[in-house]
Order: C-alpha cells, then sequence, then structure tokens
C-alpha cells in the first residue's frame, strides 16, 4: 500500500514540475528569467499579469474562447445526445458503419480540413465568427460525445423505456423525467470532454479567426518565435489560460467520479 | 475435507447510511465435516462477512477459524484450501470452459498429465462435458456458476465449498435444476458445504442444519425441522415458515394465560409477562362460536392454491392462521379460533421487539 | 418505440456533413487539381499522389511519425494502468487523484507546448540547467536526439492521465468477487493480472489506444511550439508537412498527402480496433 501511494506522489510531483515552473516564470520580473536560474522568484511580481488584464486583445480574445468553447459544447451536446440514444437504442441497418465513419472523423488531422474548411466558412459567411470555430470543432466533439453517450445509455436496461410508455409518459417527457437523470453523469463527462477539446484545439481556431473571435490560443502564439520572446508574459497567459480548465475539473469531479465509478468512459 | 470451528470470533463489518457499524460478537460455531450446511438471516446480519472470514478473504478482528482443529486464522485463502462460489458467477471469461476447470491445478503447478483427467471427472459430475471447449463467456448464468464451482472441486485438497447466494441472478426456471445439481454434488462428495442464503427455502432444502443470524448474532442453528418446531427466539420464529409465527404479549397468572377473552392453558412455571407464540398452521379457524375462543374478523384471505392463508383482526391485533382450500368464509367474516396447545411456544417478554 | 432512429440521428447527421464531407470532398478535389495562386487550377489526375508517395520529405515524416506513435503508446498505456493501480479506490483520496490527473488534459495544446518550452528551453529552462550539472549540453535547438527526447516526454506528460484515467475507470468496474476468485484458486499477482484484470481492461485500453494513436499521429501544436520541426527536420511530423505546404499554396500536394494520411489513420486505426476488441463488428460496445 505504501509503495502505492509512493508511485503515485512521485508522478504527481513530475506531474507539477513544468507547471510549477511556468508558475514562478510568470511571477518573475523578465530580467531574473533571463540572468539566473531561480526556483524560486527573487521578487515576485505580477506585472506580466497587470499587461494581460489591462490590454483589450487579451481580454477580447479570453472572452472569444470562452464563447465559441460554450457554443461548441451546448451544439455537441443538443445533437449527440439524441444520435447516441438512437444507437443505443435501435439496431438499424448500417448503423454499425455509420458509427464507424462518425469516428473516422474523430481521427482526421486538424491540419487537413485547415484549408478547406477556411474557404467553407467564407461561403458561408461566418468566417472569424464564434459559430464557425465552435462548428468546426464539432467535427471531433460529436463523435467523441456519441461514442461516451452511447456507453452510458446502453448501460441502462431498454425495460425502463418501457415501463415509461406503458405508464403513459410521453416520449419527451420519459426522455426528460427519467432517462435524462439517469444518464446526467455520461452528460457531464461529454460535457467535459468537449470543453476539454474545444479549450485546447489551436489549428482551426487559428485558421478561422482573423480579428473578430480571435482565440486565446492564437494571441498567445503571436509572440513565439519572434526576437526577445516575452516570456513573463507568455508564462502568465499560459497560467491564465489553465484556470478555466481547472475549474471545469472541479466542477465536474463528482459526475467525472461517478462515471469512472460506472466503468463507463 | 475439514471440519470447521469458529471459536469466538469478534469483527466490526459495514457501515449503514448513519454511520453505525455492524459486528459480529464472540461467535461459536461448528460445522462437522462432510455436511451439508446453511447459513440464513437477512441481509445486513453478517453471514457473507462470515463467509469470507471462513474463506480468508477477511481476517478476522478477534477469535479463531479452526480447520480440523488446527487454527487457520493467519492463512491466505489459497492456503485453506477452499472453494467459494460467488452471488455474481465468477468466470475467467478470456479462457474456455476447460482453461477455467485447469486454473487452480495449474496454479499449483499440477502437471497437464493429471489436470485432464481430472477436469473431465469434474465436469462429468456437473454436467459439463459438452462445453469444455468453449469460451466461458457465452455461457449462460446456471453454467457460470458450475464453472465457479468446478473450480472449486477440481482441486483434491479442497476443505469446504462455500457458496454465497449463488441463486440470485440464476432464472426460475435453472434455478431448480443447479439447486438440485449442488446437492447431488455434496452426496457424492461428502463435501463440507456452507450456503449461505437469505431465502429460507433455499437454505431449508439444501441443508442438513442451517444456522439462522441476525444482527451478527447466531439465533439458532438446528435441522429444519427443529427450526420449524422449535425456533430458540422470536425471530426464528417469524423468519422461519411462511407465513411466520404469530405473537402475542401476556401476562401469566397461576400457570395460565389469556389472549383476548380466551384463556390459553399452557404450563408455565413463572409468573408475570412473557410472549406467546403460534404457527399459522396450528391456528385452528371455525365458523361457529365456541366456547373459549377468540373472536376475530377475516381482513384477507391468500389463495395459494393448495392452502389459504387469512389474515385475521380481533380488537387489538392481528394474526395469520393458515387453512385448507376447502375453507369457505370470505374477506369480511366473522370466525372464531383457538390454538393447539401443543404447538405453543413460550418465550421471555424483554425479548427482541417484533420483527 | 415507434420513433424512427434517423429522426433522432438527423441534427448530428447534418452538423458533420457539413463540417466533415463538404471539405473532405474539396481535400479531395484540390489532390486531383494542380492549383497555384492566381492561376485556375488544372486537373492532372493522380500526379499529385504519385509526387507525394514518391517525396522523401513525406516518407520520412511518415517513418517518424510512426516511430513517435510507436514510442509514446508503449510508454503511455503501461505506464497509464499501473499509475490507474496505484489511485485510492474510494473517498477524498480518489476525488482529488482524478481532479490532479485531469489538470493538464485541460491545457491548450500551445500552452502544453510553452510549458515545456519554458521548462527545456537552453537559456532559461530547468532541464538544460540541471543537465549542465551532470556535465551534458542539453540543446532542443540543436541536438536532434534532446528535440525528440523533449517532445516524447511532452507527449507522455500530456497524455498518460488519459490513459491513467480510462484504466481506473476500468478497474473500478471490475466486480471484486474476481479477485476474490483468483486468490481461492491460488493464482498469483501475475497471474491474476493477466487472466482477470487485463481481460477485463479491453475494452477501456482499446479507446485509450484508439485515442492516443489517432491523436498522436495527427500531433502538430507541440511540436510548432516546442522546436518548430527541427533541428533540421527531425521533429517535422506528417501534420506538420502538411499544413506548411498548405500554406505555401501547394494545395494540390497538401491535398494529395492529406487524403493519404487520413487513410493511413483509418487503416490502422481499424486494424487497432479489430485487434483489441476481439472482432466484435465495427462498434465500440
Amino acid at each position: 500500500m505504501k509503495k502505492r501511494y509512493f508511485l503515485l506522489a512521485l508522478y504527481f510531483l513530475l506531474l507539477f514540475a513544468p507547471i510549477y515552473w511556468m508558475l514562478i516564470t510568470s511571477l518573475k520580473t523578465d530580467s531574473e528569467i533571463l540572468a539566473e536560474f531561480t526556483l524560486f522568484p527573487k521578487q515576485i511580481t505580477f506585472e506580466h499579469y497587470r499587461e494581460i488584464f489591462g490590454s483589450p486583445e487579451w481580454r477580447g480574445s479570453f472572452a472569444n474562447s470562452l464563447i465559441y468553447v460554450t457554443l461548441n459544447v451546448l451544439i455537441t451536446l443538443a445533437v449527440a445526445i439524441p444520435a447516441a440514444y438512437a444507437f443505443s437504442r435501435w439496431s438499424f441497418r448500417g448503423s454499425h458503419h455509420l458509427f464507424f465513419w462518425l469516428l473516422t472523423n474523430r481521427m482526421a488531422p486538424a491540419a487537413v480540413f485547415m484549408v478547406p474548411f477556411t474557404e467553407l466558412y467564407y461561403a458561408m459567411h461566418l468566417f472569424d465568427t464564434h459559430l464557425a470555430v465552435a462548428l468546426a470543432h464539432c467535427l471531433f466533439s460529436i463523435p467523441l460525445a456519441i461514442w461516451i453517450l452511447e456507453g452510458f445509455m446502453s448501460g441502462i436496461p431498454r425495460e425502463i423505456d418501457e415501463t415509461a410508455y406503458i405508464d403513459g409518459y410521453s416520449f419527451p417527457r420519459f426522455f426528460v423525467k427519467i432517462f435524462f437523470p439517469l444518464i446526467a453523469p455520461g452528460v457531464g463527462v461529454s460535457a467535459f470532454f468537449c470543453f476539454t477539446f474545444s479549450w485546447v484545439e489551436l489549428i482551426l481556431a487559428k485558421a478561422l479567426t482573423v480579428t473578430e473571435a480571435k482565440p486565446i490560443v492564437v494571441t498567445l502564439t503571436a509572440g513565439i518565435g519572434a526576437e526577445g520572446v516575452k516570456w513573463g508574459l507568455l508564462s502568465a497567459a499560459g497560467v491564465l489560460t489553465m484556470i478555466p480548465g481547472a475549474l471545469v475539473v472541479y466542477f465536474v469531479r463528482n459526475s467525472m467520479a461517478k462515471g469512472f465509478s460506472l466503468g463507463r468512459i | 475435507m475439514a471440519r470447521i470451528e469458529l471459536d469466538n470470533l469478534s469483527h466490526a463489518y459495514g457501515t449503514d447510511a448513519s454511520g453505525a457499524g455492524f459486528a459480529i460478537q464472540r461467535l461459536n460455531l461448528c460445522w462437522e465435516d462432510g455436511t451439508a450446511n446453511a447459513l440464513l438471516g437477512p441481509s445486513g446480519c453478517g453471514k457473507t462477512t462470515l463467509l469470507n472470514i471462513i474463506s480468508g478473504l477477511l481476517r478476522p478482528g478477534g477469535g479463531r477459524v479452526l480447520f480440523d482443529g488446527v487454527d487457520v486464522t493467519g492463512k491466505s485463502a489459497r492456503e485453506r484450501h477452499i472453494a467459494q462460489v460467488f452471488q455474481f458467477p465468477v468466470v475467467y471469461e478470456a479462457m474456455s470452459v476447460f482453461d477455467n476447470l485447469a486454473f487452480p491445478l495449474r496454479n499449483r503447478g499440477v502437471a497437464e498429465s493429471s489436470i485432464k483427467p481430472r477436469v473431465n471427472d469434474i465436469a462429468e459430475l456437473l454436467g459439463l462435458n459438452g462445453l469444455l471447449q468453449r469460451k466461458s463467456k457465452g455461457l449462460t448464468p446456471a453454467e457460470k456458476q458450475k464453472v465457479s464451482l468446478g473450480r472449486g472441486l477440481v482441486r483434491e485438497d479442497t476443505a469446504a465449498v462455500l457458496f454465497d447466494e449463488p441463486l440470485t441472478i440464476i432464472d426460475p426456471k435453472e434455478k431448480y435444476d443447479l439447486r438440485r445439481s449442488l446437492r447431488d454434488v455434496q452426496r457424492a462428495l461428502k463435501m463440507t458445504m456452507i450456503y449461505v442464503t437469505h431465502d429460507q427455502h433455499e437454505a431449508l432444502t439444501f441443508a442438513d442444519r442451517v444456522t439462522v443470524m441476525k444482527d451478527g448474532a447466531i439465533q439458532q442453528t438446528g435441522t429444519p425441522d427443529e427450526l420449524h418446531r422449535n425456533p430458540a427466539t422470536p425471530f426464528v420464529g417469524f423468519f422461519i415458515g411462511s407465513p411466520g409465527m404469530n405473537f402475542f404479549d401476556v401476562e401469566f397468572q397461576n400457570g395460565a394465560c389469556s389472549v383476548g377473552e380466551m384463556v390459553v392453558p399452557v404450563a408455565c412455571a413463572n409468573a408475570g409477562p412473557a410472549r406467546l407464540g403460534i404457527r399459522p398452521e396450528f391456528v385452528e379457524v371455525r365458523e361457529d362460536a365456541a366456547a373459549n375462543c377468540l373472536h376475530c374478523r377475516i381482513r384477507v384471505v391468500e389463495d395459494t392454491g393448495v392452502y389459504k392463508v387469512l389474515t385475521l383482526e380481533t380488537e387489538s391485533q392481528q394474526l395469520k392462521a393458515r387453512v385448507p382450500e376447502r375453507f369457505a368464509p370470505a374477506e369480511g367474516a366473522a370466525v372464531w379460533v383457538w390454538f393447539r396447545e401443543e404447538a405453543l411456544r413460550i418465550f421471555p417478554a424483554q425479548g427482541e421487539a417484533r420483527p | 418505440m415507434r420513433q424512427h432512429p434517423w429522426l433522432f440521428l438527423f441534427p448530428a447527421l447534418l452538423i458533420m456533413s457539413i463540417s466533415a464531407f463538404v471539405p473532405m470532398m474539396t481535400v479531395v478535389n484540390y489532390s486531383l487539381h494542380n492549383i497555384f495562386a492566381g492561376s485556375s487550377p488544372e486537373f492532372v489526375g493522380l500526379e499529385n499522389y504519385a509526387a507525394v508517395l514518391s517525396d522523401a520529405d513525406f516518407r520520412g515524416a511518415l517513418v517518424r511519425q510512426l516511430f513517435f506513435t510507436v514510442t509514446i503508446l508503449l510508454i503511455e498505456i503501461p505506464l497509464g494502468v499501473l499509475l490507474a493501480h496505484a489511485i485510492p479506490h474510494r473517498g477524498s483520496g480518489m476525488a482529488l487523484s482524478l481532479v490532479l490527473l485531469g489538470i493538464p488534459l485541460l491545457i491548450p495544446f500551445n500552452v502544453v507546448g510553452i510549458v515545456w518550452r519554458l521548462f527545456a528551453q537552453s537559456d532559461i529552462g530547468v532541464i538544460p540547467s540541471l543537465a549542465a550539472l551532470a556535465g551534458y549540453d542539453y540543446n532542443v535547438s540543436l541536438h536532434a536526439v534532446d528535440a525528440w527526447l523533449t517532445l516524447v516526454a511532452l507527449d507522455v506528460w500530456h497524455w498518460t492521465p488519459l490513459a491513467a484515467l480510462l484504466a481506473f475507470s476500468g478497474l473500478q468496474a471490475i466486480p471484486p468477487a474476481y479477485y476474490q476468485a483468483a486468490a481461492i484458486d491460488g493464482a498469483s499477482t501475475w497471474s491474476t493480472f493477466r487472466h482477470v484484470t487485463l481481460p477485463r481492461l479491453r475494452p477501456v485500453l482499446t479507446i485509450g489506444v484508439l485515442l492516443r494513436f489517432m491523436d498522436s499521429f495527427t500531433i502538430y501544436s507541440e511540436p510548432l511550439t516546442l522546436t518548430g520541426g527541427g533541428p533540421g527536420n527531425t521533429t517535422t511530423f506528417l501534420s506538420f508537412l502538411i499544413a506548411r505546404k498548405a500554406s505555401s499554396y501547394e494545395l494540390g500536394y497538401a491535398g494529395a498527402a492529406s487524403i493519404i494520411y487520413l487513410y493511413i489513420v483509418i487503416v490502422l486505426s481499424y486494424v487497432f480496433f479489430q485487434l483489441l476488441s476481439g472482432k466484435q463488428g465495427a462498434t465500440a460496445r
């Protein structure tokens, strides 16, 4: 038992070492970052954070990211829940192939879709909007959500549906009152994965936006590669992009634990 | 094969929603070699915990477990040579039935040449010979339970076989078959078997001796007939039998007591309060008034097809009676009952609350 | 149960068609034409495909890609299973472990690159400073081995938690009776793992291997931020190559490379899927 927890503790130490390094880098002055190797800032400074919060560009792109991520989660769940229900409750002609086709889209490298997406959304007058990014991310998040939700729904006996019909429930009422509460942990887990994916994705978000919907991840990379990278600023921005993720994990921790203990992920 | 003894066993187990724990306290019990036994009790009574202590999956908080007089308390499940069949069938799904049965032997380094005949023998005994090459994943629950039992039987040195509610998820249709094969195996191999269940029917039909447990304590051990005829506590009286025993709180005076207006002449040395128990089979019901009878009204008639169970109501309490099919009066009718003296049992008043 | 399944599938299929089918056809269209900025496209048949397949850059990237993916799968999946065994089975220890494991998965890909760049950058990072103490000149932008190792470390750091979370969910679903039975049957630790744990983990590990295969095979942002594909082209992977071609408007080449790439991913995924799920058909159930 002791050995197991030692292993786990060691792993978490390694896991958080790079994050710790980024955190303290964000709190160091630019001269300290470049001048010497210190495991703790000699002088803690919030100038980098101040610069970010003071800049409309940073603030705007932060908001942009949150908007398209939320849109993506909502669209994905709205279409994936019925689709997963169809896959879990009916075995219709071609259902297996359709399922695999959906999954193959999960496999498509984002780089492959970069240019055609740009053209498509130009044509649809959606280019550089939040909706464009949200829809593009659906390409990956819908198959994943269907996959996860289908697993949860298959774990719920059909008899529950049938009993509800016998009791005179209409389909929508059954779905909202009975079925949805049962799969709520699955919905939570799916939402978590969709959020994650959309939040961390860079290629499509970058290709589909210029200024109006420019996401934080793109603003972040703008400075990279140029002479004299502003490491302190970059670290501070990096730390800030981790916060929504950490919050989401914190809020879904219960449904995650439930989902995990059901073994349905 | 072995005689299994529990000596002064104590163990804390489980916690309910309020956080209060249960405990087995100072429990002494002995199962003779080669007998079929059952451990019967409601859920949460500690029977599964007790089973896991016997098999060595759990270490008791105190006391000893003896196999043939040898202390095995500190030994692992493997060293005890116990076989256990669980509530949910456990098979190694990736293996064939043959490999499942051979698994315990292979783990002990038995030569392949002696594994084969042994596995075939056991498969024959359990009626699995046609399935040996099948993947165990596709078997029915009843077949899986047989494989699970077979893995215990295949070792020649198995000291005892423990069953933990093995019929729970079996179809009613197959239940009967499987129960009979378990019984047949016991008869054929004369192995010590302990069968844990909350179903009195399963316990009474399987075992020669049944131990009734409640809240971590033993209520009574005896043959099915003894438990039925002579329950040691009101709990046993109520838990065994369908329906369970009727109870009346009475006051003894001059060697007799009364239930309502009826005087019950039973011998009892001590005067004072007591509980009177009578099984529904021994409650006689008549349609016309007679001397020294209890006047009741029929509240419910349940017809089983073989006999009828009446729920009767006096002014102060309810009781049940088992009457022949031909008994005519319907719900709402007035009847008079009396108790057969030889079937009356007296329990202390300060016992447990009526279950 | 009179509702028709297609009614339920329609919204998902509509979005997927717009998001997937139309762009896919566009890519196919590119791949069959020779496209230069400013002039009208010229149909060239399969010429682009031939060009891609005979291109040393493409083949080099493909080999690197395969090698990278195999490496990280061999590390991440076993390590994830090992970690899953170490996570407490219940209580606050479990919740805390799950939350901590979830964090790396929620860091934007390029931020992961930045985290590691800070960590490994030759002038400001921890690794070079520590390596210098050991007398080793560690430099991601000069030494191919260093760049490669750092990229593998990055991916293992980033994605092992996913494997661990999946394996943990699989472990949680194994009824304790299986382990009790194995103990009674006298199975050794290894034998228990081999015959009880592993078969029961198979479905979740299939998902884990597939997800990690797809994602690592399409890795893009991390090498972009960490190494920029260098030194030389030692960390230039397929996505990277295609994106570079596309952004220099070699759309015919990029399109053909994309189709070949996608084809490889799908075929390999299917093979993995069949191997791991034990011929259960084309669905993950």
